[in-house]
C-alpha cells in the first residue's frame, strides 16, 4: 500500500475496512491454513503471513472487487503460501483429527468411538486426494464456501469447480469404501 | 459405515469442522498489523511533509496539469474544425471566413472550459 498514492482519510477508511476483513474471516484462513498442514503451530505462521501479505495488497484488491467479496481473495493468497510452505519445506500436511475439536455432541462411549473412527476414516481419504480436489473440499465444508467463491479462490470457471466438488466427493467415496472393506474381518 | 455414505457430504461438515484460532494468535496478529497501520500512517505524515518541501513532487501534479490542458486544447481544436464546412458556405470572402472561425474557437473554449471546470 503505496502512502503516497493517498490521503490520510482515505488511508484510515481502508485501515478501517481491513480490520473488518481481518475479523470477519480470521476462522475462516486459519481453519483453511489447518487442514492445508495439520498443525497448529504452521497453520498460525501461515496466518499470520496471510493477512500480512493482504495488508500489502489490500488498496488494489479492494479497487479490483468492484464490491464482490475479499473471502476468496484471502483464501487464494493462504492457498499460494500454502505452496509455497510445500515446497520449500518439502513436508506433507499431517492429519488433523486429534486436536481439531471435530466431535462435540454428547455421545455414549461405543457411538462416541464409531463416530471418530469415521471421522477418522474420512479425514484420512481427504488426505488421499489429490490437492486440488482437497483444497476444494476444505472450502466448501470447512469454511463454507459457495462454488463461485471456490472458483475465484481457485482461479477456476464455476462450472470446472462444480466438477472438481463432484468428483472429489465421489473419489472420496471410492477410498473411504475400500478403506473399510480391508478393515472388515 | 455403508448406509452412511449417502450421507458423505454430512460427515465431511463434521470432519471438516472449522477451527478456532486460538488467542494468543489473535493478539499477537493485532499488534502487528496495529504496528504495521502505525507505521504507514508516519509514513504518510512524513511523506506529506516532505511532499511540500521537495520540488520532485511537485512533477506529478504539473504533469497532469499540462496533460489536461493538451487535451482540452486538442478539444477545442476538434470541435472548431468539425464545423469548417459550414463556415466556409456561409462566409463572404476571407475575412469574414477569419472572423467566423475566431468566434468558433473562442465559443468551444468557453463550452470546453464550462465542461472541465
Amino acid at each position: 500500500m503505496a502512502a503516497t498514492d493517498m490521503t490520510r482519510e482515505e488511508k484510515a477508511r481502508l485501515d478501517e475496512a481491513f480490520s473488518k476483513l481481518y475479523k470477519a474471516h480470521l476462522r475462516d484462513v486459519y481453519s483453511y491454513s489447518y487442514y492445508r498442514v495439520g498443525n497448529h503451530h504452521d497453520a498460525e505462521d501461515l496466518t499470520e503471513q496471510t493477512f500480512l501479505q493482504a495488508y500489502r495488497h489490500f488498496e488494489r484488491a479492494q479497487r479490483e472487487s468492484a464490491g464482490r467479496p475479499l473471502r476468496p481473495w484471502l483464501i487464494r493468497i493462504a492457498h499460494n503460501l500454502a505452496a509455497n510452505y510445500y515446497r520449500d519445506r518439502a513436508r506433507k500436511p499431517q492429519a488433523p483429527i486429534d486436536d481439531a475439536g471435530v466431535i462435540s455432541a454428547p455421545h455414549t462411549t461405543e457411538a462416541l468411538v464409531e463416530d471418530r473412527d469415521d471421522l477418522k476414516r474420512i479425514l484420512e481419504g481427504v488426505d488421499q486426494l489429490p490437492d486440488d480436489r482437497r483444497e476444494a473440499l476444505i472450502m466448501r465444508f470447512a469454511l463454507g464456501m459457495d462454488n463461485r467463491e471456490i472458483a475465484r479462490a481457485l482461479g477456476r470457471t464455476d462450472g470446472a469447480t462444480k466438477v472438481l466438488l463432484h468428483r472429489a466427493i465421489r473419489q472420496l467415496e471410492e477410498i473411504v469404501k475400500q478403506s473399510e472393506g480391508s478393515t472388515e474381518p | 459405515m455403508s448406509e452412511q455414505f449417502a450421507d458423505i457430504e454430512t460427515l465431511l461438515k463434521r470432519a471438516l469442522s472449522p477451527v478456532e484460532p486460538p488467542k494468543e494468535l489473535e493478539a499477537r496478529l493485532e499488534v502487528t498489523l496495529g504496528s504495521l497501520v502505525d507505521m504507514a500512517a508516519e509514513e504518510l505524515e512524513a511523506w506529506e511533509l516532505r511532499a511540500m518541501r521537495d520540488p520532485r513532487n511537485w512533477v506529478r501534479p504539473v504533469a497532469a496539469a499540462a496533460v489536461g490542458s493538451t487535451a482540452a486544447v486538442g478539444l477545442v481544436l476538434v470541435r472548431t474544425q468539425r464545423r469548417r464546412h459550414k463556415r466556409r458556405r456561409e462566409a463572404h470572402g476571407a475575412a469574414d471566413l477569419l472572423g467566423r472561425t475566431m468566434r468558433d474557437l473562442a465559443r468551444e473554449a468557453r463550452r470546453v472550459a464550462d465542461d472541465v471546470f
